[in-house]
């Protein structure tokens, strides 16, 4: 029964092409633009860690002093060189990282490569394991290269290509900002989206090419990116004495062995408050947070509003489009009424009408969606042609692809409900009579 | 015409007028809003900056050491003055639409307490007020012996010209000039209020606003080197640009020149406000789509009925009424179902416009929107319904007669 409507489904959608046409492209426009913006959110709003997001803490403390203190507010967004390291030195997490984001002068030996600028990230020595960072080559250094301010360096592969051609270059040596430095390990590819770890230095920034010890890094004063945010007599204004001045500019990350010990950890945070406040350091009330990385992307409103904007409107759009099919379809539907009352006369259920009727419309969503698509990817590519960091990123996965096709054929069964309804309550008698 | 039986016609409708109606307030709150946002976005976009755009370039340079940063300052700028139509060639950290290098938190007392705002601060070597064009609205200009040498990021402590803006919000209602501002230790004394001078980012939002911004005096070095302002008629503008880029190799080549960053000012806006734009294009995209849409949904909808009622139409022709009657009736038709749907659109839009008013910072929709907003669904209605209508009017009384 299934084939024989589909067959007269598509007869009658020939019958009147310019009315099925109408439709095809109304459904079409809609789902194309609700499936552009709605892949740019979604890439945008992904998780960039799937596997260990709901572990991977952000802890933040409150260590400023009592000028224009008011209760309620967020604590600062990073830490201080003297608390970083100390809930670092606690190791009460599974693995914990400290870091800074920076830009490093790379002195390539070869002649022919004029010195350039990467970005660089300084960082202790957790960072890989704890990120799930993929070694081409090698490896991280360990703790006690952090302690020796070792100078050693772990690089992309996109940079090991352009200074070794893509050689395994572990014990090399790179020159940075004049400093000898050996090559430990090789990153594989790797972009977390967002660049949830660090997003002062851009949402949906490129990873750094260049990872080197916090210690090391602070030994050499490496030219350090990112915010900044100092108060009282901090004296950040100089970037020698940032290991003393009242300023926060580091990301302190923690991994737990399951999500289950955040509140313990919280509770550690509460503590060590209390306690650098009877030390005097602290001023304000204990006032800390621990966010995992989903909460934190979502409290630093990482996706752009326009891009929300955006979706809403083509949701908008897409209702339109829809509302519009309704009223095309329920023409298309009654005016076959004398059709439909022979074949009710003939004996098909309103079961049967019903179905042959939604079959019509699917077919209809189908062709809707497949035009859809192809304006999706046309949308997608004009995306990335616009100037945001997001911009290349813009790319319809698999699972976006078959949203399509479910949302079109969902959308368009939905929007024949109705035509279909009424089209079936004909009375085959009045309708064989007025022939 | 009579709107009694076009009514009772419609009653027979319900389901495909009220279909209608409702695409047709859906396009109006949307379309409503639409307009509401992109007239937003190019307000934001012609943002005054307060200086002269229209005859301004920024030349940035780095890449060389603080020892050689006096040295580079030099040589630059005897450099830039002798390519022709250069008016004058200044050093100047912060570039509106370009790199701001002067945010800094200030307070209007020497403890720190009193937190004025986050502002930009212009750090500026001689001649660059001038080649700005800042307007001075009191207090006296700078003079020569205003630009001192500094060590350290900033002076220490300067005469400054301060935004009229900045000025309203830090000291309302009292004289400004005088009354001194404090970063940390550094403090500076208002010497002349300018009328505008707009930060270097003017559309952000937070704790600053656009027209929070002071020039500071100082002669360069150190910390004052490799940011130039170029002044030159508008018409040679783009000229003097490109040879200022081919003169870094020639005076300064242990340096390097930031491509990205040296732009004229008119360049640097157009693309500091890029995002905005494509918005705003995107914007009319969906709008001119949803009209699109719109009037096709009212075609195919009339066309259909009026195949429907060709017998009746018939009856009504071969009974005296004329072609224009026939026009009339389905006109007034679409008349009908397109009020019917606005009025429901006007109160759609503000709902909208409500829920758009949470999330996004922006104001209330004007009310003069949705006149505008009616008035073109309206006419995109009878532009739509003309063609069926007029095929109707075209239905020969003798079909009154045929059966079937």
């Amino acid at each position: 029964m299934f084939t024989y409507y589909l067959e007269l489904a598509l007869r009658s959608l020939r019958r009147n092409k310019v009315l099925t046409a109408l439709m095809v492209v109304a459904i079409a426009l809609g789902i194309g633009a609700c499936m552009t913006t709605l892949t740019v959110l979604h890439v945008l709003s992904g998780d960039p860690i799937p596997s260990k997001s709901a572990r991977l803490f952000y802890p933040q403390l409150d260590p400023q002093d009592m000028d224009g203190y008011r209760e309620g507010e967020e604590p600062p967004e990073q830490l201080t060189w003297v608390d970083g390291m100390n809930l670092l030195k606690a190791k009460r997490a599974r693995r914990q990282a400290l870091m800074t984001g920076g830009a490093v002068p790379v002195q390539p030996a070869q002649a022919d490569v004029e010195p350039f600028f990467s970005d660089s990230r300084y960082t202790t020595a957790d960072f890989f394991a704890m990120f799930d960072a993929p070694f081409l080559y090698g490896q991280g250094w360990n703790e006690a290269d952090d302690d020796s301010k070792a100078r050693v360096a772990v690089i992309t592969r996109k940079l090991n290509e352009k200074l070794f051609g893509g050689k395994d270059s572990r014990g090399q040596v790179v020159r940075l900002k004049d400093t000898p430095f050996r090559v430990v390990g090789v990153l594989d590819d790797w972009r977390p989206n967002p660049h949830f770890y660090d997003l002062n230095v851009g949402n949906y920034t490129e990873s750094e090419e260049v990872f080197v010890p916090l210690s090391t890094s602070r030994d050499l004063t490496l030219p350090r990116n990112g915010s900044t945010d100092c108060w009282g007599r901090g004296g950040g204004n100089d970037g020698d004495h940032m290991e003393n001045a009242t300023c926060v500019w580091m990301q302190f990350w923690v991994e737990l062995a399951s999500a289950a010990d955040a509140p313990a950890y919280k509770a550690f945070l509460e503590n060590y408050s209390r306690e650098q406040k009877t030390l005097g350091r602290f001023q304000r009330p204990v006032n800390v947070r621990l966010r995992n990385v989903m909460e934190w992307l979502d409290q630093e409103k990482v996706v752009p509003s326009d891009v929300r904007l955006q979706s809403w409107l083509a949701i908008g759009f897409l209702v339109v489009c829809l509302v519009n099919t309704v009223g095309l379809m329920l023409a298309k539907f009654l005016r076959r009424a004398g059709e439909l009352g022979v074949r009710r006369a003939l004996g098909a259920s309103k079961r049967e009408i019903f179905k042959q009727l939604l079959i019509e419309a699917g077919v209809v969503g189908l062709a809707g969606g497949v035009c859809g698509l192809v304006l999706a990817f046309l949308g997608l590519w004009l995306v990335r042609q616009q100037p945001a960091d997001y911009a290349s990123l813009a790319r319809l996965d698999l699972a976006m692809l078959g949203a399509t096709f479910a949302l079109a054929v969902g959308s368009s069964v939905a929007a024949g409900l109705l035509p279909a309804l009424r089209a079936c309550q004909v009375a085959p008698a009045l309708q064989l009579k007025s022939q | 015409m009579e709107i009694q039986p076009i009514l009772a016609a419609l009653r027979k409708h319900r389901l495909a007028t009220l279909l209608i109606a409702l695409e047709i307030a859906l396009a109006c709150a949307v379309l409503c809003n639409a307009c509401f946002l992109i007239a937003n976005r190019m307000d934001a976009m012609r943002v005054n900056s307060g200086v002269e755009e229209a005859s301004l370039a920024t030349l940035q340079i780095s890449g060389f050491d603080e020892k050689q940063a006096s040295d580079v300052n030099a040589r630059m700028l005897a450099g830039l003055r002798t390519i022709p139509g250069v008016q004058s060639a200044s050093v100047l950290n912060s570039i509106p639409f370009g790199e701001h290098r002067g945010r800094v938190g200030i307070t209007t007392d020497p403890e720190g307490k009193q937190f004025g705002g986050v502002i930009e601060l212009y750090l500026g070597g001689p001649g660059s007020a001038e080649a700005m064009g800042l307007k001075l609205v009191a207090g006296r200009a700078l003079q020569a012996d205003d630009y001192q040498p500094f060590t350290g990021v900033f002076p220490s402590s300067a005469p400054v010209l301060m935004a009229r803006e900045l000025a309203e919000h830090l000291w309302p209602g009292a004289d400004p000039l005088g009354k001194v501002i404090w970063v940390d230790k550094w403090s500076y004394r208002v010497v002349g209020i300018v009328d505008h001078l707009a930060t270097p980012a003017p559309d952000w939002a937070g704790r600053s606003a656009p027209g929070w911004s002071a020039f500071v005096p100082a002669q360069p070095g150190p910390s004052l080197a490799g940011s130039y302002l170029i002044k030159a008629p508008p018409a040679d503008l783009d000229r003097v640009l490109r040879d200022a880029r081919a003169l870094v190799a020639k005076v300064a080549p242990d340096t390097v020149l930031d491509q990205e960053g040296s732009q004229t000012i008119g360049d640097l806006r157009a693309q500091f406000f890029q995002q905005d734009r494509i918005m705003a294009f995107m914007l009319v995209g969906v709008i001119v789509a949803l009209l699109l849409v719109t009037a096709l949904g009212i075609v195919g909808l009339a066309s259909f009925w009026v195949q429907q009622r060709r017998k009746q139409i018939g009856i009504r022709r071969a009974i005296g009424a004329t072609r224009g009657d026939i026009l009339r009736y389905f006109q007034t038709e679409n008349f009908l179902i397109v009020s019917g749907g606005i009025g429901l659109g006007m109160v759609m839009a503000f709902g909208l416009n409500l829920a758009l008013m949470k999330f996004y910072e922006l104001p209330h929709l004007p009310l003069h929107y949705l006149p505008i907003g009616a008035a073109a669904l309206w006419t995109l209605g009878q532009i739509a319904v003309l063609g069926p209508a007029l095929r109707a009017a075209a239905v020969p009384p003798v079909v009154a007669t045929r059966s079937g």
